[in-house]
């Protein structure tokens, strides 16, 4: 009784981190309507721009941050800029064969310049320190990160629904035609977005990579997760994302528990009986 | 102020506009009447910029603004209320008034102004604005407009589907900017009424104006020919 509940507590904190990997997944498509492939390709290229800091520099992951976000940001201004802002508001197709391009293109250059073999972020003493409360054992590591989605989704939260970007935001997501009458500029906003979303990418996969190996082809995968935390919380609901990514984390590690090998094929399960019962996901559409 | 000159537009293939040449002045308020898919609709949308048009064919203050963005034509005063009001349902009413205030031009129109002459707007100013009534709706897309300080404020159907009372709060709204000095385009279905607003009317039919006059002088027989097309 006591496992099962350690099992539901790390599902948890696993999830949250799946949410976390969502959570730009989710701007990009409640507010661009942009289904970004190349989504956990770039999970895994901040994890290898974390790495190569942490090699070069004396600074641990989790100070690489100061690093890699603003060069994440910069990465995701310049592809919505150069690409993607000249394949929006056509057809839903064009996004998803640019990013299915860059998602390969990335692939190839990490295998080019850093090998096929995989890595990992060193986390050092937080690997292994764990708490115990009251005979279930909790590790700190995925404690920290589960806190930092939190605190990531309750500044998106806050950053869409009260600030004056956030109205322009939640108007361009309503209706872009309007929008841009009222003064908007999309195209900009929509950089500014990207950048943001590479943000959250950035933080993410540092607290992947301090948790699990990577490879070069590790993106897909990691897509899949953030893609399932978004659509089985309902598209366009941001809080639906993060209970979804709770779900799928729930689902993994229960899964596990019957046999090691299963635990994303549980996940997956989830994912499909929901999308089966309810296809509009299991919150409604809200606020962004 | 604004003067078109052989304005021609298109969607695709299809010409919705053949050469249309019209005139607004400074503070004046003209009507622009017609049948639904006549294309007054796309003329309004080829002034602020939302259907591309050749630069030449709109001149405004004698600059060639044809074309220009969105935003371009916003911050020169060309400011459009769209037809079906178009309000942004995720947001409140305060916050879409607040969000156009903040693309806008400076001047005296503010969102503090308009909940003051709007009472029953202000009471609602946090509910979202598509909750409201259909004429409360309507006022807070004039409003929007409203507070971006247009020079030129175009009007699509603003009193489609609205009570009689709902319109003649509309019109009164329209009216305080017009004493402002705004010059105003109506597209307007009740043909009368814009007629006893305007100041000057032009019929469009098929894409190409047909009739233009005085509104106080307006004859009801060829006005009415020209809408129907007889």
């Amino acid at each position: 009784m006591l496992s099962l509940l350690e099992t539901l507590i790390n599902g948890l904190l696993l999830g949250a981190l799946y949410a976390l990997f969502g959570i730009g997944l989710s701007l990009s498509l409640g507010v661009m309507r942009m289904i970004n492939i190349a989504h956990g390709d770039l999970i895994v290229l901040g994890a290898y721009l974390s790495s190569v800091i942490v090699l070069n520099t004396d600074l641990d992951p989790l100070s690489s941050l100061l690093i890699v976000i603003p060069m994440m940001f910069v990465i995701g201004w310049l592809l919505q800029k150069l690409l993607f802002n000249r394949v929006m508001g056509r057809d839903p197709l064009s996004p998803l064969l640019l990013t299915f391009g860059l998602s390969i293109v990335i692939q190839n250059l990490l295998q080019e310049l850093f090998s096929a073999d995989t890595r990992s972020l060193p986390a050092g003493d937080l690997a292994l320190q764990g708490i115990e409360l009251g005979g279930v054992n909790i590790g700190v590591l995925p404690l920290i990160s589960a806190g930092i989605s939190v605190l990531a989704f309750l500044f998106v939260a806050h950053l869409i629904n009260r600030s004056p970007i956030g109205s322009a935001v939640r108007a361009v997501a309503d209706d872009q035609e309007t929008a841009r009458l009222v003064g908007v500029n999309d195209r900009r906003l929509f950089a500014y977005m990207a950048g943001f979303v590479l943000v959250t990418v950035a933080v993410a996969s540092v607290l992947y990579g301090m948790r699990t190996p990577f490879s070069p082809t590790a993106g897909p995968e990691r897509l899949i997760y953030s893609f399932e935390a978004v659509v089985l919380g309902g598209l366009g609901n941001l809080w639906g994302t993060f209970f979804g990514g709770l779900i799928i984390g729930v689902a993994q590690l229960l899964g596990a528990r019957i046999d090691t090998g299963l635990g994303p094929f549980f996940g997956h399960l989830v994912f499909l009986v929901v999308l089966i019962a309810r296809p509009e996901g299991l919150f409604k559409a809200g606020r962004a | 102020m604004l003067r078109v000159e052989q304005l021609s537009a298109y969607y695709g293939l299809f010409q919705a506009l053949f050469e249309v040449d019209l005139r607004v002045d400074e503070g004046e308020c003209m009507a622009l009447i017609g049948a639904n898919g006549a294309g007054k609709s796309t003329l309004l949308r080829s002034l602020v910029g939302a259907v591309k048009v050749s630069a030449d064919s709109v001149q405004f203050d004698g600059e060639a603004v044809g074309g220009a963005s969105e935003r371009k034509q916003l911050k020169r005063g060309i400011t459009l209320v769209p037809e079906g009001r178009r309000l942004f349902p995720s947001l409140s009413v305060r916050e879409n008034i607040e969000l156009a205030q903040r693309h806008g031009r400076p001047g005296r129109w503010d969102t503090e102004l308009l909940f003051q002459e709007l009472p029953a707007l202000a009471e609602v100013q946090n509910r979202p604005a598509t909750a409201l009534s259909g004429g409360q709706q309507q006022l807070v897309a004039i409003s929007r407009a409203l507070v971006t300080n247009p020079r030129l404020l175009l009007c699509d159907e603003v009193s489609l589907g609205l009570s009689p009372y709902a319109v003649d709060e509309v019109y009164r709204l329209l009216n305080m900017a017009r004493q402002d000095g705004m010059s105003v385009v109506l597209v307007e279905q009740n043909v009368q009424r814009a007629l006893a607003e305007a100041d000057r009317f032009y019929c469009v039919q098929k894409g190409r104006v047909v009739l233009d006059g005085v509104a106080a002088e307006a004859d009801h027989h060829a006005v009415a020919n020209a809408y129907f097309g007889v």
